[in-house]
């Protein structure tokens, strides 16, 4: 294959994957907007490898098919709620290639370097041969972007790894708080950029691979700091992370296609980054640093009345006489197994002739549309599980509304208590509903350690045990 | 062994109720007590002895044996002077009391020496104590039972009607005083299909008029200090008073039914609904006045009857409307009680605790170890008006679009500032890099904007699929890792086998992932 026609296939390649990404603006479309990215992939990977440079086929086919069968292999076995570590665990692997890459980048700079001077340039093929041609100043550029590649490759390798082990539960997901960690972080970084120059002035692989070293020490600290519901902004801004760490790499290879899918995927990550954090009304800056933003000016105030307890016969009455019921889940239905249980439940109460919706909060869960998945995976409809803002103001129309495993994000002093830390935090309104039933494992509070006065409204009712199991037996009784 | 539980029959003339029916009686075993009751107290409320007896309960066969074996007493009416004196030392009594109106009763009690006796009058209005408040269960049952007796008395339909044989209008009730019982009548009338208005000298109580589907008829009368003391309304200004009654009598002439349940803790009940009232209104109306016990706020009412005045309105003044109903009163009075005893035995051993730390059991307890404690020190109500939330400043539309112009500009002038400083730059950056970087430079930011659009077009319940999709798509970096893994060097041939091994993990994981994602989306 010429330049050309591998470049008009990257082109093509590259339109796909906006394409791709484009059509998951709607469930029906998303379904045939896969197929554009599968395409695309394949496009890519097929014009690379029969262009001009590219040797050693074999080798290529034998590590495709390994890492195919081992994707395939992990594809097919994961449960829908270890999405969330999943996604973590594959950002490691492209933050641990971008390294690589890296790394052979600077080899094969050599290499042409030496070439070069040996005036032996002209045998080169491939990358080296490319190398071989450029300038002074294109050099200096080469390392910087070889450096970028490295430094960001690293965090995303060693921080996702981290996310994986606090998603999957390997890892305490609380927050690990070292005294001065801005400092080492702040420290850790300069001295990076510190061997960055050093490298651009002639310093060997040995600068590079110090880098790579103290960037992924510097990952792991990131992300140790951070507890576990921020995990959606941190899975979010790892994706970000890696599509950048590609996109260096495009620079230093001189690869349009790597430019554009990794400032498309970069930019992706770094939306939905921005939604999470709006979604709690935080800054990034604070998510990313660590626990909660600067102390509440203030005494927060005081909560009144008591925390009342339900019976199953109560809830079950209370399911059977509304006409419009809402569900709200959180990572606790995540953590019961309970989405089939609700969605059976659903199914028998939507029989009855009742209006059955499902309100998800933007940082529900444990990464961005996390519930969304799961109760697509216990088949409950898309088209009536809704945003914050489709039914925050339907909730005072709302005869009964139960709350699976959520807290933070249905916390009233969110708007009501202005010294209240999670002050300003969209929430869903659910206490304006009629009924309230609250599902919990126990009294305790949510990860921001705010009290929640929902709890002692006087609409509302504590349903103490495991989620899972009280809507069982809700649906052993419910006679609809 | 827990405590022996004992329930005499009602005395009190006309009285049908009992303080325990068979349902709530497993419930009070649980917490550890033994229960006996007097042969045929539940009778007039159709709970017969062999109910009791199939539900554990003891029967025995009198009064005397109940005060006698007992140490607990529950009662509903308050005890008669022949039954105080059978209460024996050391015992515990729990029934209505009154102990405001009745001091003698009181002090009979206290000579007795009893161990404790409890007020189910007294309960504290707080959230906590509802469960255990027996004023409203039974205030919610005179409410519903008033209505039932004024339709019993009305000729005609309730509800409006358009029928073959001619058009029936919708009977109009007015409700005075929306406390638990007016709330309730409200309830009632509303759903028979009649149109309620309601009264109440508490503005702050409209939206639960309105929340109940009744109209709240609006005085307007500034300076009035209408706060409330335990929850209960307090006597009025004689200027209000007369504002009140002018709105009473622009109503007469229009309403068919007329329900009074305004009360004032420890006084005669206002009088609201005066002669020239009753005269004003139709033939065929009625006027039922749940506050006949307390003098009743009809001028009309006679207390414990039903009469019919000269221009033929019906004025109905009975004082047993609750115990008119009595299997559902005693069902909740029992449940009532229920409730104490459960606040009375936190370790559920039939070993009752008179905590007088605890708000709601000090505010019952009217005697303890031979001392009177009534009245209990004052408590904070849960209904007690509170200090008035800092209302947002109700903008008007100049000020919204001022507002909103200003935010426009800001944002447009910070979008400026923005462009300004990311052109100078880009323009640093164009001096000294080469025309090759810039190429790709170019390429770059490109990407960057359509990145930005396309995503935020994405469905938010997708997210996780964009996730899963674009950890597929950053494999990309697979074509680097394939440019480089001909190099002769044996290092990097390696370490770009690796990477693309990598790669194709991701590639095939994350395509397949998200495609068992997306199929599991289906529409209903």
């Amino acid at each position: 294959m010429s330049i050309g026609l591998v470049t008009a296939a990257y082109v093509v390649a590259a339109i796909l994957f906006i394409l791709a990404l484009g059509g998951l603006s709607n469930q029906e479309k998303a379904k045939r907007a896969i197929w554009y990215g599968i395409i695309g992939m394949t496009l890519a990977v097929v014009a690379t490898v029969g262009g001009p440079g590219v040797s050693n086929q074999l080798l290529i086919i034998v590590m495709i098919a390994i890492g195919g069968v081992g994707g395939w292999f992990v594809a097919k076995k994961v449960q829908m709620t270890e999405m969330p570590e999943l996604v973590a665990g594959f950002h490691s692997l492209v933050g641990l290639a971008a390294v690589f890459i890296g790394i052979n980048a600077h080899l094969e700079m050599e290499r042409a370097l030496a070439a070069v001077a040996d005036g032996t340039a002209g045998d080169l093929v491939g990358f080296a041969g490319t190398i071989a041609k450029k300038s002074g100043v294109e050099l200096g550029i080469l390392k910087v972007e070889l450096f970028l590649g490295i430094l960001i490759g690293a965090i995303t390798f060693t921080g996702s790894i981290i996310a994986y082990g606090k998603l999957s539960g390997k890892i305490s997901s609380n927050a690990l708080t070292l005294p001065g960690r801005h400092m080492l972080n702040l420290g850790a970084f300069a001295v990076c950029f510190i061997l960055g120059f050093m490298y651009l002035s002639g310093a060997g692989l040995w600068s590079m691979i110090l880098v790579a070293i103290i960037s992924g020490l510097i990952g792991c600290h990131l992300i140790m700091a951070i507890g576990g519901a921020d995990m959606p902004v941190v899975v979010s801004m790892l994706n970000s992370y890696s599509g950048w760490a590609a996109a260096a790499i495009g620079f230093t290879l001189g690869n349009d296609l790597l430019i554009v899918v990794g400032a498309l995927v970069g930019a992706s990550g770094a939306i939905l980054s921005y939604i999470m954090c709006k979604g709690m009304n935080r800054s990034f800056a604070s998510v990313i640093l660590g626990g909660w933003g600067g102390a509440a000016a203030g005494e927060q105030q005081e909560v009144d009345g008591e925390m009342v307890p339900t019976t199953i016969d109560n809830v079950v009455q209370q399911l059977e006489d509304a006409d419009s019921v809402v569900f709200v889940p959180g990572y606790g239905m995540a953590v019961a197994q309970a989405q089939g249980s609700v969605s059976e439940l659903t199914k028998r109460l939507r029989g009855a002739g009742k209006e059955v919706r499902f309100a998800i909060h933007p940082v529900a869960g444990r990464l961005p549309g996390h519930m969304n998945v799961l109760l697509a995976e216990a088949k409950v409809p898309y088209d009536i599980v809704l945003e914050m803002e489709e039914i925050n103001d339907d909730f005072p129309q709302t005869d009964f509304v139960m709350i699976i495993g959520a807290n933070d994000i249905v916390n009233p002093s969110a708007q009501d208590d202005p010294n209240s830390p999670i002050a300003g935090m969209p929430v869903l309104e659910v206490w304006k509903a009629k009924n309230v039933v609250i599902s919990k494992r126990g009294q305790g509070r949510g990860y921001s350690g705010v009290e929640n006065p929902l709890f002692f409204k006087e609409n509302s009712r504590m349903m103490y045990g495991d989620a899972k199991d009280s809507i069982d037996a809700i649906l052993k009784q419910l006679s609809i | 062994m827990g405590m022996k539980i004992g329930i005499p029959k009602e005395i009190a003339d006309g009285e049908q109720r009992v303080a325990l029916t068979p349902e709530t009686a497993g419930r009070i075993q649980k917490l550890g007590y033994a229960l006996q009751i007097e042969s045929g107290a539940g009778e007039a409320a159709n709970f017969s002895d062999d109910a009791y007896r199939d539900a554990g309960v003891e029967v025995l066969p009198d009064a005397g044996a109940v005060w006698g074996q007992s140490d607990i007493v529950m009662k509903v009416q308050q005890p008669s002077t022949d039954e105080a004196k059978m209460l024996g030392e050391g015992k515990t009594l729990i029934s209505f009391l009154w102990p405001a109106q009745n001091e003698d009763l009181l002090n009979t009690l206290k000579e007795q020496k009893p161990h404790a006796v409890l007020a189910m009058d007294q309960v504290p209005r707080i959230s906590r104590a509802q469960k255990l408040d027996a004023l409203s269960s039974m205030a919610n049952i005179a409410g519903y039972r008033a209505v039932v007796e004024a339709a019993n008395n009305f000729g005609r339909f309730f509800t409006g009607q358009v029928t073959a044989a001619g058009k029936v209008p919708p009977a109009k009730v007015l409700v005075i005083g929306a406390g638990v019982a007016g709330l309730a009548a409200i309830g009632a009338a509303r759903s028979m299909g009649a149109i309620v208005r309601s009264f109440d000298i508490r503005p702050e109580v409209a939206e639960q008029i309105e929340s109940m589907g009744a109209e709240f008829l609006f005085l307007d009368f500034d300076n009035e200090d209408s706060g409330t003391a335990g929850g209960y309304a307090k006597p009025s200004s004689p200027e209000f008073r007369e504002k009140q009654l002018e709105l009473f009598r622009a109503q007469a002439s229009d309403v068919d039914i007329v329900i009074t349940t305004a009360l004032i803790p420890g006084r005669p009940a206002p009088k609201l609904w005066l002669d020239d009232m009753v005269k004003a209104m139709k033939p065929g109306s009625v006027v039922v006045d749940l506050a006949a016990e307390q003098g009743g706020n009809c001028d009309a009412t006679v207390k414990g009857e039903r009469i019919v005045t000269e221009n033929d309105v019906v004025v109905i003044g009975y004082t047993d409307l609750v115990s008119r109903m009595a299997a559902q009163s005693s069902q909740l009075y029992g449940t009532n009680l229920r409730h104490m005893l459960d606040d009375m035995t936190p370790e559920k051993d039939g070993q009752p605790v008179v905590n007088m730390e605890d708000v709601v059991l000090r505010g019952c307890t009217v005697i303890k170890d031979g001392d009177i404690t009534y009245p209990p020190p004052a408590v904070a109500t849960s209904v007690a008006p509170k200090a008035a939330a800092p209302k947002k400043v109700e903008e008007t539309p100049e000020q919204i679009a001022a507002r909103e112009a200003e935010e426009l500009r800001k944002a447009g002038s910070r979008t400026t500032m923005l462009l300004l400083a990311g052109g100078a730059l880009l323009l640093l950056l164009g001096t000294v890099a080469p025309a090759s970087f810039m190429q790709h430079f170019i390429v770059f930011v490109l990407s960057c904007f359509v990145g930005f659009y396309v995503i935020w077009n994405v469905a938010h319940s997708l997210h996780t699929p964009l996730m899963a999709i674009t950890n597929a798509v950053s494999s990309i970096i697979i074509v680097g890792a394939l440019l480089q893994i001909g190099s002769t060097n044996t290092l990097v041939t390696i370490l770009a086998a690796l990477s693309v091994l990598m790669a194709s993990v991701n590639i095939f994981g994350g395509f397949l992932v998200t495609r068992r994602m997306l199929a599991m989306f289906q529409k209903s």
